[in-house]
C-alpha cells in the first residue's frame, strides 16, 4: 500500500489522529453555521464548528456581501406578496413571517454587536445590506468570544453513527497533512452551503453539496432540487458573479448592435441563448454613464464589483466588455435538504439543516435570484437549528453512555483500491460538470436531453461506487465529486418529474405552469432515486 | 487568480495561509509563504484583503494565469488596493459604515 492512500484507509478503519466531543457539531462556518453555533451555545450546549475553509472568509457570503430581508413590520405584507408569484407559489406565508421577524431581531443584534451600519444624512441607520468580509469577521469574533471551538481547514467527509442514530462526523485537516479527525456529538447542524459545481462563482468553490450527500447517506430527503439552475452574469473570465448593477447595462453583439430582450433579470435567458449559439455578448453600464453620484454609490456599495474592472483596465460605464453566465447551481437556487418542522429538523432525528444546505422553498418557492431572502434564511434557519440542536443534545444526552462510533460504507472512502482502475475526484468532477453546466441542458430543459444526461450521471454513480477513490491525497476532491454527482442526479430526476414551468425551472416542452403541480417535489435515495410529490398542498396558503 | 506575492513586503504573518478557503498557500519556516496551488484559487480576493502588508495581488482572471508585473502593480497602487476599498488596516475606517446600498433598495 502506497502512502498516498492512507487518509481514505484511515477513515475507513476509523483511525483518527484527533478525537473530540461536543454536545453539538456544526458543519460549515458561513452565516448559517455561525448563527447556529452561537445560538446553540446561548442555549447551554458545548459546540464544535468545522469548516472546509476558514470560518470568516469561506463560503458565498464572505467575499460577496448580502442584501438582507430586513423589513419593518408595517411593510412586510407587501414584501411577502412581491415574492410569491416569482417563486411559483411554493412558499408559505407562515414561514415568511417568522423569517422576517427572526431576521429583524438578529440583524438588530448585529447592530448591538458593533456591525458598522451606515447612517444617512437624516440620522437614519440602514440595515438592509451586510458587507461580507465585515459581517463574517464579526461573526467569527463572536464565536471566539463565546469560546466555541472552531476547526478551520477541516472538511467533514462523512457522518458517524452509534446505536441511537447519528453521532458525529469525521474528516481531515487539509493544513495538517490531511490528518484525520472525528467529532462525537449528540446533534448535528449541517450548514455547508449549496452546490455550485466548482464553477468559480464568487466564494463558491468550497460549496460542492457535501451536506446534501451526508444527509442523504444518513437517510434524510431533499426538496426542490429542480430549482438548482442559477446562472449569473459576469465579465468573461471573472469570478465576480454580482449582478445587481447590470440593471444599468445594455447588452450588445460584437458589432455593437443591441440584443433585443437581453437583460439582467428576465432577459438572462436571452443572453444564455446567444451564448449557446456561440455568439459573443457584451455589456456596458451605459444607463449610469452620466450619473456620477450614482457611480460613486455603486462603488462604495460593491467594492469588488469595481475591483475586477480596475484590474482588467475597463471602465464599465464607458467601455463595452464581454460577459458570460457562470453556473451557481443551488447557491442561488432554492433546493436543499428537506426541513420537517419549525426547528429546521430533517427527517433524521438529531440532524438539523440550515442556510443554503436546507431547502429555501419555504420562503422563496422556486426562485431566488439575487437578493436578501437567502441571507435572511441563513440567519433565521441558523438560529432555529442551533437552538433546537442544543435542546436535542441536552435532552438526549448520551455522553454518559459508552458510545461506540460506527460508520456507513460511503462512496469514495475505501479501505482497498485498485490503483490502475481508480476514478479520481478531479476526473469525476469534469464529467459531472460536462452534464450540468451547459445552458442547453440545464437552463433550457426538455425531456430528451435531461433523460440522456441523467442516464450518463446514473452510470457514473455506478462506476463511482466501484472505482471512485483517492489519488494523490485528493480525498477531499473525491468526496466533493461524489457529492456533486449525487446532487446532479437529484437535480435532473426532479427536473424530469416536474412537467411544467415554475419558478426558475423552465421546461421547453412544458412552457406553461400547471396548477396541479403547485406542490413541492421530494427527492430521496442514492443508488435508486425516488421523486415524490409532497402531500402538503400549497394552494390557498 | 492569485498572481503575486511580493516577498520583500511580506511580514510572514501567514494570515493568507489561514484565511484562503481553498488552501492555496503553503507556510514555510522563517520565510514568506508560497503560492503552492494556484490552480485551486477561486479568485475571491480574501487573501489580499487580509494581508496587512499589501504584499498580495489577485488578478481578475479566474480561469487562467496572466502575466503581471510586480513593479507595475506596485507603481499603480493596484496591489493590495482591495484592503483600502474595504477600509481595513491602521489609519482606515471600514467602508461598511458608508455603505450606500440603501440608496438602491429605497429607490
Ligand atoms: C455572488 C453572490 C452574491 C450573493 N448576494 C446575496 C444577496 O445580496 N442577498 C442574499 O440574501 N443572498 C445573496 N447570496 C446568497 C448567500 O450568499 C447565501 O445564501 C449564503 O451565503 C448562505 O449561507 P450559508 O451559511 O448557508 O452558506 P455559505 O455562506 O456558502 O457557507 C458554507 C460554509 O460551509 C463550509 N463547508 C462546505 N462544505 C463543508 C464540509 N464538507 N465540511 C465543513 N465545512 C464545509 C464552507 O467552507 C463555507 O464556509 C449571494 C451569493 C453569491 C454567490
Ligand atoms: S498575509 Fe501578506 S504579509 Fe502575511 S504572510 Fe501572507 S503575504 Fe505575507
Ligand atoms: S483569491 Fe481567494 S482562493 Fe485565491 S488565493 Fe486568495 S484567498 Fe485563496
Amino acid at each position: 500500500m502506497s502512502l498516498e492512500f492512507d487518509h481514505s484507509y484511515k477513515l475507513a478503519n476509523q483511525n483518527y489522529d484527533v478525537s473530540l466531543k461536543a454536545d453539538v457539531l456544526v458543519i460549515g462556518g458561513g452565516p448559517a453555521g455561525t448563527w447556529a453555533a452561537l445560538t446553540a451555545t446561548e442555549n447551554g450546549a458545548s459546540v464544535i464548528l468545522v469548516d472546509k475553509g476558514y470560518c470568516g472568509s469561506s463560503g458565498a457570503t464572505a467575499p460577496s456581501g448580502n442584501g438582507v430581508w430586513y423589513i419593518p413590520e408595517d411593510q412586510r405584507g407587501e414584501a411577502m406578496k412581491s415574492r410569491e408569484a416569482l417563486g411559483g407559489y411554493l412558499s408559505e406565508r407562515k414561514w415568511m413571517e417568522r423569517v422576517l421577524q427572526r431576521t429583524f431581531e438578529n440583524v438588530n443584534r448585529l447592530d448591538e454587536w458593533g456591525y458598522p451600519f451606515p447612517i444617512d444624512e437624516h440620522g437614519v441607520k440602514h440595515k438592509r445590506s451586510l458587507q461580507g468580509p465585515e459581517y463574517m469577521r464579526l461573526m467569527r469574533r463572536k464565536l471566539n468570544k463565546a469560546k466555541i471551538k472552531i476547526l478551520d481547514h477541516s472538511p467533514a467527509l462523512e457522518l458517524l453513527y452509534d446505536g441511537y442514530g447519528i453521532a458525529g462526523a469525521a474528516g481531515v485537516q487539509t493544513q495538517e497533512n490531511n490528518q484525520t479527525w472525528a467529532v462525537q456529538a449528540n446533534s448535528i447542524v449541517i450548514a455547508s452551503g449549496g452546490c455550485a459545481f466548482l464553477s468559480k462563482a464568487l466564494g463558491c468553490n468550497v460549496l460542492t453539496g457535501d451536506g446534501y450527500l451526508f444527509a442523504s447517506e444518513a437517510g434524510a430527503d431533499l426538496s426542490g432540487m429542480e430549482f438548482s439552475n442559477a446562472y449569473a452574469i459576469t465579465p468573461k473570465y471573472s469570478s465576480i458573479t454580482k449582478t445587481a448593477f447590470y440593471e444599468w447595462a445594455s447588452f450588445t453583439y460584437e458589432d455593437g448592435s443591441i440584443i433585443e430582450g437581453a437583460g439582467s433579470k428576465r432577459g438572462r435567458s436571452v443572453i444564455a441563448k446567444k451564448l449557446s449559439e456561440g455568439q459573443k455578448v457584451f455589456a456596458q453600464l451605459d444607463k449610469a454613464q452620466n450619473d456620477h453620484d450614482l457611480q460613486k454609490y455603486m462603488r462604495i456599495a460593491q467594492p469588488n464589483f469595481f475591483l475586477q474592472f480596475d484590474r482588467m483596465g475597463i471602465n464599465p460605464f464607458e467601455d463595452r466588455f464581454e460577459v458570460t453566465l457562470r453556473f451557481e447551481g443551488t447557491v442561488r437556487g432554492t433546493g436543499g435538504i428537506r426541513i420537517t418542522d419549525e426547528t429546521c429538523a430533517t427527517s433524521v432525528p438529531g440532524l438539523f439543516a440550515a442556510g443554503d444546505a436546507a431547502t429555501r422553498e419555504l420562503i422563496c418557492g422556486g426562485f431566488t435570484g439575487g437578493g436578501s431572502y437567502n441571507a435572511a434564511w441563513a440567519i433565521s434557519s441558523g438560529y432555529w437549528s442551533g437552538e433546537a440542536a442544543a435542546k436535542y443534545a441536552l435532552t438526549y444526552n448520551r455522553n454518559n453512555h459508552d458510545r461506540t462510533l460506527t460508520r456507513k460504507q460511503v462512496v469514495g472512502i475505501n479501505e482497498h483500491h485498485t490503483p490502475g482502475e481508480t476514478l479520481g475526484g478531479n476526473e469525476l468532477t469534469k464529467l459531472v460538470q460536462a452534464e450540468v453546466t451547459p445552458y442547453n441542458v440545464n437552463l433550457f430543459r426538455a425531456e430528451e436531453k435531461l433523460t440522456s444526461s441523467l442516464l450518463t450521471l446514473n452510470n457514473l454513480w455506478k462506476e463511482a461506487k466501484s472505482h471512485l477513490g483517492e489519488k494523490d491525497s485528493d480525498l477531499v476532491r473525491v468526496r466533493e465529486s461524489a457529492a456533486m454527482l449525487a446532487t446532479s442526479r437529484w437535480m435532473y430526476s426532479a427536473a424530469l418529474q416536474r412537467t411544467e414551468t415554475r419558478g426558475m425551472h423552465k421546461r421547453l416542452d412544458f412552457p406553461k405552469t400547471d396548477d396541479h403541480q403547485q406542490r413541492r417535489l421530494i427527492t430521496s435515495g442514492l443508488d435508486e432515486i425516488q421523486v415524490n410529490w409532497d402531500s402538503h398542498s400549497l394552494v390557498n396558503i | 487568480m492569485i498572481e503575486v506575492l511580493v516577498e520583500e513586503r511580506c511580514v510572514e504573518c501567514n494570515l493568507c495561509v489561514k484565511v484562503c478557503p481553498l488552501n492555496v498557500f503553503e507556510k514555510r519556516e522563517n520565510q514568506p509563504p508560497v503560492i503552492a496551488r494556484q490552480s485551486d484559487c477561486q479568485t475571491c480576493y480574501m487573501c489580499e484583503l487580509y494581508c496587512p502588508a499589501k504584499a498580495l495581488y489577485v488578478a481578475a482572471d479566474a480561469e487562467d494565469t496572466v502575466d503581471v508585473s510586480a513593479d507595475e502593480i506596485i507603481e499603480t497602487g493596484l496591489i493590495g488596493s482591495y484592503r483600502k476599498d474595504i477600509g481595513w488596516g491602521k489609519g482606515y475606517k471600514s467602508t461598511a459604515s458608508q455603505d450606500t446600498a440603501y440608496k438602491f433598495y429605497l429607490k
